[in-house]
Formats: structure tokens, sequence, C-alpha cells
């Protein structure tokens, strides 16, 4: 959407799976898993590398090493210069994106299916052997320093990383800023760079992920090229602290008199994706802050009350249990009001349950949207990666229709009970507005 | 193998008009079990008049709210049980509303939109209601210094033409609106005649032609609707302003008159924005939500790589009537604005001077050729582009672009640079944060 212009609603939150993705699989002799989905779409090919080495890696110390080695990583390989990879990247209309999460640091870009095979070698080559130049760390630590600003000077991020660390406390990985902070950054050296990408980049924690106009048979061939001389030993396992569920009502206020809007930020721990309890918590999630336009949240805060531009919340179950997080952009007049609705909506959900009308209306939904959720080649590609991280299965999305379907109105209450307790929330308001 | 890139024009879509004016586009795309339809208003903010900006936007937020036909309560679900997704958006030339779903939804979609055409209610309490969320959404827009320095900075460069005021409105005027000026505003504009509808996706032509007949064939033309007819004077001096507000990064824009999207000077200029910040593509709806490839831009080279920005971006956007070219700079922490500027003039400057170079203009063209490509990933990305160019010029503009773009010449992107970057047609903005806790905002034009 053009930048100005105005969009009246959320586009929809939607997931998974259209039966019969079935993807190639193979493991190469190095332990690099290759997937590969062919599709005829577009003459395009979608490739998503995911590294085991997301945040959680940041050594004592220095979280946010991983996040500035993002940056730096496709700046410079042992046998291309910056300007080289610039040159290969911009004269074939590419932009590679590359994300870190809390476990995977991701490549991922979209190339015409002609240029296939030389994308997939310079962005293995960015992975297993990149220069780091210190020219381009210089620039780099530039450029993340005032994206550190931009987010200390936005409510909504104020409010969410904030949240994050009240509901993962004492260091918890899942409870820092993936940044980190602008003195740490600036301490980072090449040293610390290298030893990070020496110490957690190895070919047994690589998904490479290729859909597209390309044949598995070729993907295999090419990938095993790319990747079959990068051999090293698993790096050591991670250990994450337990997450503790809390105990209390927590709520902070973080005012920043020069905003217009507040942000709220309103969540609990939950579940890990692997619970028996994901689909019912899935749903009930739905219910609560997806469905439509946010929910029974949005019917009741922008519907009914006409409060706030934005609500919904969003479950992210991951390798340790992970939050359920209700948003919302409200004038300040209405922050207390906008607060307590959530709580309202939130116990209803505890007390009342949900209606089994919601439940059907949710479980159609969430089944009805895997065609359009799996439609393109970079969805198919982030899907497959899904899937692969967590172990779910190269027939998941065959199966999610059942997986969803065998959910009861029980199995979703009791989820929201075992989830969700206004009591034990924790809440941070960000924008113009302080506690009297 | 699916047809290479290079082969590939943009597929033209089968185009009738019923007898009450409504265009239709269908186009059969059998890659997935869906069906996205898209319908069309010519209508934006720059319809509005003084005192009611911001109508066209929120007129399109009370379009959700239940019709004679779909009661309030029951507007939800009715794609979401077919796993669809809904939307809209609100533009200076354009408001549009589309539903993706799987294909069996068809008629249910078509039915959503025939009724948005002929029979919203705007009931008062609703319009109440919505003033609310509207205002806290603009707000929310005031948030982003950069998103308030170009709203000022569009404000500044237009003296007269409507295209100078914000999508969402002033909010005075979102304040003072009343619901008839709201349904006065959605009956004159919501006619068939004034609308296109858009389906593409894996559905037969002939089939849907039939729906489309029984949904909207019965809906009365409305009045030709009048329009502003206002034409924005040459620039004849370069405009200046400075917003000065407790903030933690400062930010550096300008924007030049452009070309619409029919003049001659659009695609070279394309071109030309491809060589200084890397190709966006033309789908505004989607490829704007990707970085462009940049790192050979030369203003990317100029500015990121010398370590004075962390970001620079170009916007050209296909346009019913001359807009701006802007180019917006997230300057580094200790970047004094007028360093950044300084060297982003230069390089302006010496692009109008030099033109491009020839190798150049193969990596632009070839940028823009797989951009094309990958802007076209979807039924509801294809249904987009077909009614935005029909909504703002014409379909064949979109049908052409490859070909158009292939055809560009040196000459031609000199040309438009000569035009279009002319120091006197330009507006300079600076967003100059002060510190957080000063308790001081100022503008100053």
């Amino acid at each position: 959407m053009p930048p100005g212009a105005q969009p009246s609603d959320f586009v929809l939150q939607t997931s998974p799976a259209r039966s019969g993705l079935d993807p190639a699989r193979t493991v190469l002799e190095t332990g690099v898993v290759v997937l590969a989905k062919p599709t005829r779409t577009t003459p395009a090919v979608a490739i998503n590398l995911a590294m085991r080495a997301g945040s959680i890696a940041d050594p004592p110390g220095l979280p946010g090493i991983t996040w500035l080695l993002s940056r730096v990583i496709d700046r410079g390989t042992a046998t291309r210069s910056a300007a080289d990879i610039a040159d290969e990247l911009d004269s074939r209309g590419i932009t590679l994106t590359i994300t870190v999460t809390r476990h995977l640091l991701s490549l991922v870009c979209t190339c015409l299916a002609d240029d296939f095979e030389a994308v997939l070698a310079l962005l293995g080559e960015m992975l297993m052997s990149p220069s780091l130049p210190e020219r381009e760390i210089a620039t780099r630590k530039g450029e993340v320093i005032t994206a550190i600003r931009q987010d200390e000077d936005n409510p909504a991020v104020r409010a969410t990383e904030t949240l994050m660390a009240l509901l993962y406390p004492d260091g918890h990985p899942y409870g820092r800023r993936t940044k980190g902070s602008i003195e740490i950054v600036e301490s980072l050296t090449r040293e610390q760079l290298l030893r990070l990408h020496a110490d957690r980049f190895a070919p047994t924690g690589l998904t490479a992920v290729v859909v597209g106009d390309a044949e598995p048979a070729r993907v295999k061939e090419v990938a095993a090229r790319v990747f079959g001389g990068w051999r090293k030993p698993a790096p050591s396992s991670i250990a994450l602290p337990p997450v503790r569920p809390a105990t209390a009502r927590r709520r902070v206020v973080i005012p920043m008199m020069n905003k217009a809007q507040a942000d709220i930020a309103y969540g609990f721990t939950t579940i890990t994706r692997r619970d028996s309890a994901y689909y019912a918590c899935w749903l009930m999630n739905v219910a609560l802050g997806q469905y439509a336009i946010g929910g029974r949240l949005g019917d009741s805060i922008r519907e009914r009350q006409g409060m706030a531009y934005y609500v919904s919340s969003s479950l992210d179950a991951n390798v340790a249990e992970g939050p359920l997080l209700v948003r919302a952009g409200v004038s300040p007049l209405n922050v207390d009001r906008a607060v307590a609705s959530i709580d309202e909506e939130v116990a209803r959900l505890v007390r009342d349950g949900l209606s089994e009308k919601e439940l059907d209306e949710s479980r159609r939904y969430l089944i009805g949207s895997i065609p359009r959720a799996l439609e393109t080649n970079a969805a198919i590609a982030s899907f497959l990666q899904t899937e692969e991280f967590f172990g779910l299965g190269l027939d998941y999305d065959a199966r999610l229709p059942d997986l969803l379907g065998a959910v009861t109105l029980d199995d979703v209450n009791a989820a929201a009970r075992r989830a969700l307790d206004p009591d034990r929330a924790a809440i941070v308001i960000a924008g113009p507005y302080a506690d009297v | 193998m699916a047809t290479p890139a290079e082969a590939r024009p943009n597929a033209a879509p089968r185009a009738l008009t019923l007898d009450n004016g409504l265009k239709v586009l269908i186009q059969e795309e059998r890659t997935a079990p869906l069906a996205s339809v898209w319908c069309w208003y010519k209508v934006g903010s720059k319809d509005e008049r003084p005192g009611l900006t911001g109508v066209s936007h929120w007129c399109e937020h009370m379009n959700f709210k239940g019709t004679a036909n779909i009661p309030r309560d029951q507007v939800k679900g009715i794609i979401e049980q077919f796993g669809g997704a809904w939307n809209g958006y609100t533009w200076i030339d354009q408001t549009t509303y589309l539903e993706t779903a799987t294909r069996d939804a068809l008629d249910r979609m078509l039915f959503i939109e025939s009724e948005r055409m002929a029979s919203c209610l705007y009931h008062p309490d609703d319009c109440e209601s919505e003033r609310h969320v509207i205002i806290s959404e603009l707000q929310g827009g005031e948030n982003d210094p950069d998103q308030l320095l170009d709203q000022e900075l569009t404000a500044t460069a237009f003296k007269a033409h409507p295209y100078r005021h914000p999508t969402i409105g002033w909010l005075p005027d979102l304040q003072t609106m009343t619901r008839d000026d709201l349904y006065g505003y959605y009956r004159r504009f919501y006619v068939p005649n004034n609308a296109t509808l858009v389906i593409v996706g894996d559905v037969d032509t002939s089939e849907a032609l039939g729906r489309i007949e029984h949904h909207f064939g019965g809906i009365q033309a409305g009045t030709e609707v009048s329009r502003l007819r206002t034409v924005e004077p040459d620039q004849i001096g370069e405009r200046r302003l400075t917003i000065r507000k407790e903030g933690a990064v400062a930010y550096l824009r300008v924007g030049y008159h452009a070309p619409a999207a029919t003049d001659a000077h659009f695609f070279p200029l394309l071109i030309l924005d491809a060589v200084l910040t890397g190709a966006k593509g033309l789908n505004l709806w989607s490829s704007f939500r990707v970085p462009p490839p940049q790192r050979s831009a030369r203003l990317y080279r100029a500015l990121v790589e010398r370590g004075l920005a962390s970001a620079v971006a170009g916007s050209l956007m296909p346009t019913e009537q001359p807009f701006l070219y802007t180019i917006s700079v997230t300057a580094t922490n200790g970047t004094p604005l007028d360093s950044a500027e300084s060297v982003l003039l230069e390089e302006l400057d010496r692009v109008r001077r030099d033109g491009i170079t020839g190798a150049e203009l193969t990596r632009a063209k070839a940028q823009l050729r797989a951009r094309l490509v990958f802007d076209s990933d979807s039924v509801t990305n294809i249904a987009h582009q077909l009614g935005y160019f029909e909504t703002i010029a014409s379909v064949e503009v979109f049908t052409t672009a490859p070909a158009r773009i292939a055809e560009v010449t040196l000459d031609e992107v000199a040309a438009a640079a000569r035009a279009a970057l002319r120091p006197s047609s330009r507006t300079i903005g600076w967003f100059q944060p002060l510190p957080v806790g000063s308790g001081k905002s100022k503008s100053e034009v």
C-alpha cells in the first residue's frame, strides 16, 4: 500500500497449509536439510535459508551481536567483495532480506528461475564464509544504532519490548531486545563476530528451502554442490532457562509525552509449540483477537466502543513457552478504559468460554484460509521452514485440517483457563500517558 | 518451465461494461483454488473540498458497517467462513475494497460488493464511533516523525491542488464532519458508472459475468460525477520546511513535482528512480512492503555506504494527475541534515546534468523486469494491478508496462531528469529532533 494511503482494516493473520504440498526432503551428507517444492505460478523461485543461530545464541553480556552479524554477513565473503555482492543482487533485481528471530537467522529472497543456481551459491557463501570487513562493520553499526534510536522513539516497540522483558525476566533470551543496546553495539568487534559465526553456524543447523520454478532434483543437485564441502561439527546446544508463570499482575508505564497516541501491550506466557494443547490455544487466540477485525477484542474496543484503530492478539508458541500478546493503539484519554476492556474480555473468556458457534467459525476460517496462506512461493517456503523447525512432518499441511477439527470446546476453554488470567497479566503502556 | 520472464507481457483481462456503466475486468488464473474480487471507485482525497478533508477515507470505514441486506452484526463471518481475507484502502485518486477467498465464495464476494455500492446505512451512532477510530488512526500516524514530515512536505509542495491534504484528513475537519456530509459523499461517488469491478482467480468468465449481472445489473447509474478541476500552477522556487519536535532521529525529504502515469516522462523517471534508489516495481499494494534492490543505487552509495544515512528511499507513484517524486533519508546519529542534504542534492544535480550510463539503464530494466514478475505472484496482487491502473488511467498502462520499460532510452531518461529534477520545482523538508523532555514542538515553513 502506498505511503500515506489509509488502510481500513488489518489483513487477517492467517495460518498454515493446503493439502498435498508434498515437498521433497533430502539430508545432505554434511547434515544440511534441503526441502524443495516445485510450483509454476511465475518464472521465479523463493529461497529461504534458515540457520539455527537466532538471538538466543547471543553470548552472555553481548545481546544484539547476532543482529549485527545479520547486518554484515551479506557484505563480503571469502571470494566476493561487498561491491561484487551488490552487483550480483542488484543486476538480478533481488532484495535479500535477513531476519533474526529468537531461534533462527534466515536469508530470504525471490529471484527469477534462471538465476536460481547463481543466487543459491551466493547465499550459501555468505552463510559459510562471510569475511565481515571492518569497514562494513563500522557502517552497519551506524545503521543499527540509528534503528535502536528509532525503536526508542516508537511507543509500539517500547511497549512490546518492555512487555517481553516483564514476561521473560532475569536475562531470559526471549526477554532481550534483539538489536541490543547502543553501548553494546558500539563495543562489538570483528573478532567477536567471527567467533560467533565459528561457534554457531554449521551444516547441521541449516535448512535450505527452495520453492518455485525449479525441479527438486535440480535443487538437490545445486544444494549439494553449494553446501557439500561444508563440514563442521554440530554446535553445542543452548539450554533455555525455564519460563516461570507470573504469580501477580504487573503494570509499567513509559511516559512519552511527545507522542499523540498511546500503545498498550498486554500479555502472558503460554505454551510451547509442541504442547498438545497448541491447536486449542491457536483457535482460542483467533476467537479472542484475530477473527474478522480483531475477534472479541476488536468487537469490543474498536467496533462497539470506537476506542482504537487497531487491537488484536497474537500467539507465538515456541521452543519455550511463548507469549500471547494483546496490542492496541488508543488515545491517551482511553488508556484506562481500553485496559479495562481487555481485562473484561480475557476474564469473560476464562469464565464463560467460547460458544460452539465461535469455535466453529474460527475453525472454518483457519481451515479455509490454508490455500490462500500457501498461495505464493515465499509463503510456502516460510511454512516449510516452520514445519521442519518444529518437526511437524512433511504431511503437516495435509493433516492440519484434522488437527484443527479434533479440537473440542472443552479443549479450547481449558486452554483459555490455562493461559489467561487478568490477575497475572503483564501490562505496558507507552505514550503520552502518565499514572496520576 | 514457465514462460521466461523476458517474453511474458502482463496478461490482458477480459473487459466489458454493464449497461449501468460498471466496468468489469476478469482474468482467469488457475494457479490456486482462489478468487480475488476488488471493487474500485474513482474517489480519493483529491475529490475532497476544504472542510471535508478525510471524507473519502471515513466513507471507506463506514462501508464496512452493515447494509440494507447485511445486518451490522453479520458483516463478519461472510468471507471468513471461506477462509477469506478482506480489506480496503483509500488514497489520493482511489478507494478500493477487496476480498480474497476460496473460489466457492465468489458469489458471496460479489454480493458484498454490490451491497457496498448501493445499500450502506451510515447509522449516526456508527458514524460517531468511527470518528474516534479514525482520529486514533491519525494520532498513530503522528507518532511516526517520518510520516509527519511526509504529510507536511506534501502540503507545502502543493499550493492549490487537493493532492496537498493528507488522505486521512486534517484533524479539525474530522472533528466537525457530520453524518450527512458522509452520506452525501457516499451517494455521489458510489455509483456503478464511477466504479471498476475486478475478478482474478480460478473462475469461469462467463459464469462470473452472469453472477455480476445478477448482483450489479439492477443498480441504477448515478449522475455523472463532477470533479474538482484544480491544476497545480508551476512551482517557481524552492520551498523549505523544518519541523522541530521532540524525537530521536533526524529525517530529510525532498519532493519534486512528478509526471502522471500517462505522461511520456513517467516510465523514464521510473528508470531514473531505479538508478537512484533501486527499482520498486509498480504494485503499491505489495511491492512497496519489500525494500528495493538498491546496494548499487547512486543515492544508497552516496549516503548509506558513506555512513551519512541509515536508509534512503525513492517514491514515484503512478497517479492520475501529476503528483510528487520524493526521496527520503534517515540520517545516522550525529550526521547534520545539511550534510546529508548537500550530498543528496549534489547527486541529483549530477544526474540531471549528465544523465545515467548504459550499464545503469540495463540494470534498472533488469530490476524492473524482475519486480514485475514478483509483483504478480498471487491472484490478489494481479487483481490489484488491473484495478489500480484502470482507476487512475487505463488497464493498458499496466498491460503494456513491460514493453514500455524495455523501450526506454538513455535520452528519454536524461530528458525526464532535466524536466523533473529542477531545483525550482523542489520542496525540502527536515525533521530536526529536539531532546526528548524539552517539551517543545515547532514547525517552520
